[in-house]
């Protein structure tokens, strides 16, 4: 069914930390070892070993700089994969029910049994976050990991998306963002966690957090350039140490 | 967009098809065509041939033909889906006109509402196509009433200027006048539609930036300095095409002059030039150039399309 459910139980998703996220990939690359043999395998690569390697990924690093008007830059990392939409448009406009947003948790998905490779939902998409299998003839996307987050198997600690458990960093968390006491919730409450393009009405229940003002060096308020000496007075020095003092002085 | 080929062949030659579909049903209505059989056998013809071989050739191009029966069941929310079984349907009053026409040799009373219910089903099959375009808000250059308003135009445009390009092959000059002026009058309105949904896609105020789509926007001008990957991706070939602007320039103005000027000036032709073969000449030129320029005019349409998601790949608006 692609009509959207009214409204899901939950909304598990990821929150994106561009303050800290330092672009080294681990999570796009995690997130491809864990799909390449859960859910949605194989997660193609054509000519993996060639000049020109190219294959299917859910999780995309990008690097921007920004650049205000006094000529300050910012680098900052940014990492894309499906933000599991609440109003997803890949999925109303899925013509054989393949896409489709589940009632209980609100992850999208896509079954691959009866998608046929339209690649309408990709258009879709805003976001870019699905990506056409050209050897199996079907969508692709992120699944948010439905095999390992409910994966009783694991230990309950590694049941977290792969992308999240693999970041050195700790700029991914992942929770259920339809409920406010949730760590997530929480955590997209305090540091002004945003939507990515809201003008496309997707409504997307991943959150990225901004990056923290940097300082541009006019503010008083730096780490000291040098540390002072910090036995230049005798101050307030024990015992022992005045009279260590005064031997050596 | 990727101009893909299939899609151009498909949009184009379905709507011409569909297009000689309304007019065929129409004329019969109001009596104005005579249900001779191989006047049928040509027209209906033909115009199946171009609806089937568009339908076949945007199923060949899935990645899972065999599967293609699927994209019927999902008519509540997608127009895909919709456009499939509106085209489906339709064959149903277009087969038994076509049957009555040919066959029985009829095209009138209960042959005629056949040809009318088969014309208004051609007409939703070619506004779902419409809507799969115009529904897609990632892409502004689609997202829009002209979009709609192209789609509901041309189609019936190419058909009646084919159409009356055979009505003079079959010596039938008393419907080849009436789809004439039809064709004067669409290829009139088709231009101007163009014309003004090529004046929006220049002119609108963007939709999305790379500000709102990284939302760093706040801290200035955001550049990409860093690609996910070294070669182009499934979403650059697919949705990162880009077209120089001179190049549009040059397809627009042979879109304008084949799809429309030269048509319009040959088919008016025919109304002072009616000796011999030259109306039949001239309308066959009609079509040749409205076929030429309307395959410029739709590779544009996918061409130009800007999407957003080229945002994270280095474009400032869309
Ligand atoms: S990010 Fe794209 S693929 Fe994911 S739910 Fe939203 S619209 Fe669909
Ligand atoms: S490519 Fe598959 S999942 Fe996407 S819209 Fe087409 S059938 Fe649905
Ligand atoms: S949630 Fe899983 S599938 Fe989605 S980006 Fe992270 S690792 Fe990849």
């Amino acid at each position: 069914m692609t009509s959207l459910p009214e409204k899901t139980d939950k909304k598990l998703g990821l929150v994106v930390d561009l303050d800290i996220c330092v672009g080294c990939h681990a999570c796009a690359v995690n997130c491809k070892e864990w799909n390449a043999g859960a859910k949605s395998a194989p997660l193609t690569d054509y000519d993996p070993y060639g000049k020109k390697p190219d294959g299917v990924w859910f999780n995309r690093v990008h690097t921007y700089e920004t650049t205000d008007e006094a000529g300050h830059g910012q680098t900052v990392h940014f990492p894309r994969s499906c933000l599991h939409c609440e109003d997803a448009p890949c999925v109303t406009v899925c013509p054989t029910g393949a896409s489709y947003k589940r009632e209980e948790d609100g992850i999208v998905l896509v079954n691959e049994d009866i998608c046929i490779g339209c690649k309408l939902c990709s258009w879709a998409c805003p976001y870019g976050a699905r990506e056409y299998d050209e050897n199996e003839g079907v969508m692709k996307k992120c699944t948010l990991c439905i095999d390992k987050i409910y994966n009783e198997n694991l230990p309950q600690e590694s049941r977290v998306p792969a992308c999240v458990s693999t970041c050195p960093a700790g700029a991914r968390s992942f929770g259920d963002l339809g409920d406010p006491e949730s760590e997530v919730s929480k955590l997209v409450a305090a540091r002004g966690g945003y939507d990515l393009m809201p003008e496309q009405g997707t409504k997307p229940v991943n959150k990225y957090l901004p990056p923290r003002p940097r300082q541009d060096g006019r503010e008083g308020d730096k780490a000291p350039r040098m540390l002072e000496h910090a036995d230049d007075s005798t101050e307030g020095a024990g015992l022992i140490a005045r009279w260590v003092d005064k031997i050596l002085s | 967009m990727h101009p893909a080929k299939s899609v151009i062949f498909f949009t184009t030659a379905s709507g011409a098809g569909y297009g000689m579909m309304i007019w065929l049903g129409v004329l019969a209505a109001l009596g104005e065509v005579y249900p001779d059989a191989s006047l049928g056998i040509v027209t209906l013809g033909l115009a199946f041939a171009l609806i089937v071989a568009g339908l076949l050739s945007s199923t060949l191009h899935l990645g899972r033909p065999e599967r293609a029966w699927r994209a019927l069941s999902q008519w509540r929310s997608s127009w895909l889906s919709r456009e499939g079984l509106a085209a489906i349907i339709a064959f149903v009053p277009l087969g038994i006109f076509a049957f009555a026409w040919v066959v029985m040799g009829t095209n009138s009373g209960a042959a005629a509402m056949a040809g009318l219910a088969g014309a208004a089903l051609s007409l939703l099959t070619l506004y779902c196509t419409a809507m799969i375009y115009a529904s897609l808000r990632p892409i502004p250059a689609w997202h829009n009433g002209w979009t709609v308003a192209g789609y509901l135009v041309l189609g019936p445009m190419s058909g009646a200027v084919l159409l009356t390009a055979i009505f003079h092959l079959f010596g039938q000059s008393k419907p080849a006048a009436i789809t004439s002026l039809l064709s004067l009058a669409l290829l009139a309105t088709g231009l101007l539609v163009k014309l003004a949904y090529w004046n929006l896609i220049r002119n609108e105020a963007p939709v999305s930036t790379a500000g709102t789509a990284t939302g760093l926007g706040h801290l200035g001008k955001v550049e990409m300095t860093g690609s996910p990957h070294d070669n182009d991706n499934y979403l650059l070939r697919e949705m990162g095409f880009r077209i120089a602007r001179k190049h549009a320039e040059k397809l627009r103005t042979i879109a304008v002059a084949l799809g429309f000027v030269l048509p319009f000036l040959c088919l008016l032709a025919t109304i002072y030039l009616t000796g011999g073969l030259m109306p039949l000449l001239l309308s066959a030129l009609a079509t040749l150039s409205c076929a030429i320029g309307l395959a410029a005019e739709r590779w544009l349409f996918f061409a130009e399309a800007r999407h957003a998601v080229t945002l994270y790949y280095g474009e400032q608006a869309v």
